[in-house]
């Protein structure tokens, strides 16, 4: 992600210029003129997002002190790709430069003359915590996939226009398998072998399980060096310590839960203008993005809390879910938690399939705990109890709030329209099933059926 | 614990009953032409003090169980049709936290163009789009919404003297006229045939359950009251949001305090939203394309594939002999009808997925794989326990859930034959479909949005409601006029180009209040 203060005076022309990239409401013409997505072959999503926080003032209620007028107006440029993002950037930067110079000519000190690529690398933020939805799986292979699947839909109705073919495939599926084979084979579409995973991602993946391992080992330590009573002891000691801890933090986490002012009373509901604005984006695809932005409650221990929780994000996610879900959720395709300005405010940023209420239905009855454990921490967060329970379970203020903080992101691209993650995977099963050397007669059925 | 219901007298009987023995209704469309005349009927309907006796009023719930009710007169009112009654400002207040809720407040159809894409939501696109409507889509609103009910042969006499009590207040700018449904017994059919009515969610009156305990890992039928009416617990243990007033608002003392906000009036206890959709149902065009398609059994088996029930009777596909589902039974016919979940056909081999019962209400329970033990239910609950492909890919229905009280409307011949005979009927005809709900976007729009319209639906792609969708394709293209009809042998499973069967004609959002806020509207001077 690159992010960096616009000038405010220039916030409504910047508008105009990112919408000249859409060809219909918060959707980006892959070959707009001023950075043609299509011609990045890597490039999952991509959006440009005006990070004019409306809730600022919310931080009134923790005193003056906690205020902060003169907060920056961010333009960010987010992009989710397959492999390095820093190479990413560099073809971005041959192949859209003029396009680019001219959107961030609105950013503060930028120098259209200057080093384009440097200057973006100079503001490119980490994000604490990236999700993504199935680690290496990339773009070629999606558009490739779903070319394969269309062509055998077509080889399939032509087979079974055909009376004799359908009846002798009747008790023979194989007949169909082995001729789709053979037609793939001469008439394509042709399938590039899967890429191996970018070597960061196994090694981050690597390096995760071996803390792992080492942590399990140390665990284990004084059972391997000491005798049983004395590694008792050293376990009792340590849990006695990690208790207090807990308990230090707990009492921290409850104080902070019970006396922290409230922004909530009384409750702020979104406005109807704000709400028509994100509407007007939304539900073109089957699939939508969600941009969110808010303020960390003032002091270290929010920001304590939440670096950790978002630290054990990034590690866990792709240890735990690697391909498919992201806890009990299916729909997000990728998700990154960035803190900004110093840890004052934070940004959440999605791409998921369905509308905007069945995503937050998910959140709401699916994983109410980990939007506490994450956005817990947030100024204007429905109350929680002890970071797990209350928040994202009290319905209809928690999708007032995530609303309000929501953010109109003015450019959004998705390399590969119509498809949700269930038909990606759908896709990709459908490829293995061609490739695979044999297949049961009841696995071939399983298999037809998906096309 | 949840409050019970018990003020009956206060809420309008259509919640607690469709008026199955009123055999004949009908729907007057109203606009206010003259304010006081028009607070001078309502007050008389809800029987005020000094005002004028009628022989009919406002039948509330109460009324249900006293007697049998000959006659029945139901009033909600549209956003509009409350601002012209002068209801006090701030409940339509941008911002406020205690006005009407933003969908209420816009309606149903926003003014052309649609700018936050509602209308693209609902599937009111294409020939569904407002624009093409006959009523509804501004400026076609209407004010207020008069049901009338009446037993066979007394409807007529019945509008005819409410219509001229209404004429010093009100414009009737429409009377949607209902058919008495071709009936055998109970049952009652919609035009294409089948019977309607057969499931819906039990209220749970009398509070006897806790939502959200581990008993909602298996589906229920036993609903939350507040899901159906505002002022009382919903299924996530709270009150949904509703117009609340202050007490000076309403010097008379009508309206009753708000459970859960100190010092504030609750104006929608007792009172529901009713949603209102005009649905004209091709009914050659359907018996055609499915006996063209499945000439086998002139069709009937494909239509009983696209809508989940079977023709005759109104019998799931699935078999029905679950008696422990919560509010299902103890009645043997219900029982037999609606003692089922989907979770015996998981690959929609029985029922297929996309058929439009299977759509309208999935029958799922709060996390799939329903009671096991703790641990499995912690790994399901953290998504590490690896499951079915669509795990997980549908909302816990008792979220989502309506109460229908639709109408059919048009010809009463039996039109199946009549079409099969070569002879489709002349007349239009469709569905008044009507449902009742708490929460308009969490309810009949998630139903509408996500799991009727939605072309990915539970996985699958290129198809939506076999009956109910608009067959328009999606961005990029993609087609949205198949149905899928899972096999055994694994293909030929596919269905592509069905044409639109049922074509939206009008529709709004209302507000239906309790009678107290009927009073509270007829004497509000609205000064402010
Ligand atoms: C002309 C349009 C429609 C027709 C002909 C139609 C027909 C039917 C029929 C025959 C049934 C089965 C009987 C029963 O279970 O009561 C049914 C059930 C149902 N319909 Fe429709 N319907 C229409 C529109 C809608 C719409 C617009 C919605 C909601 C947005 C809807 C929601 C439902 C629900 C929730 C059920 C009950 C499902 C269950 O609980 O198993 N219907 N419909």
């Amino acid at each position: 992600m690159v992010a960096a203060p616009i000038v405010p005076s220039g916030e409504a022309d910047l508008r105009k210029l990112l919408l000249t990239m859409n060809d219909s409401p918060g959707t980006a013409d892959p070959n707009n003129p001023l950075v043609p997505f299509g011609v990045f072959d890597t490039l999952h999503f991509a959006r440009f997002v005006i990070l004019n926080d409306a809730t600022l003032s919310d931080l009134s209620v923790f005193g003056p002190e906690a205020e902060f007028p003169d907060a920056p107006i961010y333009l960010a440029f987010l992009g989710d790709c397959d492999g390095s993002a820093d190479f990413l950037l560099a073809d971005f930067v041959d192949r859209a430069g003029d396009g680019l110079r001219k959107i961030f000519a609105y950013c503060d000190g930028f120098n259209p003359n200057g080093d384009l690529l440097q200057w973006m690398r100079s503001h490119s933020v980490k994000p604490a915590a990236n999700y993504v939805n199935w680690i290496g799986r990339t773009v070629l292979q999606i558009r490739e996939e779903a070319a394969l699947h269309e062509a055998l839909a077509k080889y399939l109705t032509e087979y079974l226009a055909d009376r004799s073919i359908r009846d002798k495939a009747k008790d023979q599926p194989r007949h169909i398998r082995d001729a789709f084979v053979r037609a793939v084979d001469e008439n394509g579409p042709r399938l590039t072998p899967p890429a191996p995973t970018p070597l960061g991602w196994q090694i981050r993946r690597l390096i995760s399980i071996l803390a792992a391992v080492a942590a399990a080992f140390i665990v284990a330590l004084p059972l391997l060096m000491l005798s049983a009573g004395a590694a008792l002891l050293v376990y009792g000691a340590v849990l006695l310590i990690i208790s207090a801890a807990l308990a230090v933090f707990l009492v921290h986490l409850r104080r902070h839960e019970t006396t922290d002012p409230d922004v909530q009373s009384p409750p702020k509901p979104p406005s109807d203008e704000h709400l028509a604005e994100l509407g007007k984006l939304q539900d073109h695809d089957v699939t939508n993005q969600y941009t969110a932005f808010g303020s960390f409650k003032p002091g270290p221990f929010p920001r304590w809390t939440t670096t950790v929780i978002w630290w054990l994000v990034n590690l866990a996610t792709p240890i735990l879910y690697p391909r498919g879900n992201l806890a009990r959720i299916k729909t997000i395709h990728f998700a990154r938690w960035v803190f900004l300005d110093g840890k004052r405010g934070g940004l959440f940023a999605s791409n998921y399939d369905g509308s905007s209420e069945s995503y937050m239905d998910d959140f709401v009855n699916k994983v109410a705990f980990g939007l506490n454990l994450t956005f817990g921490q947030g100024v204007g967060y429905p109350r929680t109890r002890f970071l797990l329970w209350g928040g994202a379970e009290r319905e209809q203020e928690f999708k007032d709030v995530q609303r309000r903080h929501a953010l109109p992101t003015e450019v959004w691209y998705k390399a590969y329209p119509g498809l949700t993650l269930i038909d990606i995977a759908r896709n990709a099963r459908i490829r293995q099933g061609l490739e695979r050397k044999t297949m049961t007669e009841t696995e071939i059925r399983q298999w037809l059926s998906e096309i | 614990m949840a409050q019970p219901v018990r003020e009956y007298q206060d809420i309008q009987g259509i919640v607690r009953s469709g008026y199955g023995r009123l055999e004949e209704a009908s729907f007057l469309l109203l606009r206010i032409t003259n304010l006081s005349e028009a607070k001078a009927w309502l007050a008389a309907v809800v029987e005020e003090p000094g005002a004028e006796k009628l022989s009919y009023r406002v039948t509330h719930a109460g009324h249900l169980s006293e007697s049998h009710q000959e006659r029945a007169l139901q009033i909600a009112f549209s956003a509009p049709g409350l601002r012209r009654l002068r209801a006090p400002e701030e409940l339509f207040q941008d911002g406020s936290i205690n006005n009407f809720p933003r969908e209420f407040r816009l309606g149903i159809a926003a003014e052309d163009p649609d700018p936050e894409g509602r209308s693209r939501r609902l599937g009111d696109i294409g020939e569904n789009a407002p624009s093409n409507w006959e009523w509804g889509a501004p400026p076609e609103t209407p004010d207020v919404l008069v049901m009338l009910y009446a037993e066979a042969g007394c409807l007529a006499a019945f509008q005819q003297m409410v219509m001229a009590d209404l004429a010093l207040g009100f414009e009737v700018f429409r009377v949607l006229g209902t058919a008495k449904a071709a009936e055998e017994g109970d049952t009652r059919r919609e035009p294409f045939g089948f019977v309607d009515g057969i499931s819906q969610p039990e209220i749970d009156w009398g509070a006897k359950r806790e939502p959200g305990t581990g008993a909602d890992l298996e589906y229920g039928n036993l609903i939350a009251a507040g899901e159906f009416l505002l002022g009382y617990q919903n299924e996530y243990g709270l009150f949904t949001k509703r117009p609340l007033l202050d007490p000076a608002r309403d010097p008379d003392n009508i309206l009753a305090p708000a459970a859960d906000v100190p010092g504030q009036l609750d104006l929608g206890r007792n009172g529901t939203y009713l949603v209102f959709r005009h649905l004209e149902q091709d009914v050659s065009g359907f018996w055609s394309f499915v006996s063209k398609k499945s000439p086998g059994n002139q069709g009937v088996d494909l239509a009983e594939a696209m809508l989940g029930r079977r023709l005759s009777t109104g019998d799931p596909l699935v078999t029905a002999s679950r008696a422990e589902i919560r509010g299902v039974g103890p009645d043997a016919l219900d029982i037999r009808q609606n003692g089922f979940t989907y979770e015996p056909d998981p690959e929609g081999l029985t029922c297929p997925f996309g058929a439009h019962i299977r759509r309208a209400n999935p029958r799922t329970a709060d996390m799939p794989g329903g009671k096991q033990g703790l641990i499995s239910w912690l790994l399901r609950a953290l998504g590490l326990k690896r499951g079915g492909p669509r795990d997980d890919l549908l909302s816990s229905s008792r979220f989502h859930r309506i109460i229908r009280r639709g109408r059919p409307y048009g010809a009463v011949i039996d039109h199946r034959e009549s079409v099969l005979r070569g002879k489709p009927p002349g007349v239009a005809s469709g569905i008044y479909f009507i449902s009742l709900n708490a929460n308009i976007s969490r309810q009949f729009e998630f139903i509408q949005n996500a799991w009727i319209v939605n072309a990915k639906f539970n996985g699958m792609d290129g198809e939506t409601d076999p009956l109910l969708g608009n067959r328009v394709p999606s961005l990029g293209n993609h087609v949205t006029d198949g149905v899928s009809l899972p096999q055994p042998s694994g293909w030929g499973q596919r269905l592509a180009g069905l044409p639109q069967f049922v074509t939206v004609r009008g529709g709004a959002y209302f507000f239906l209040p309790s009678l107290r806020a009927l009073r509270f509207f007829a004497r509000q001077s609205g000064t402010g």
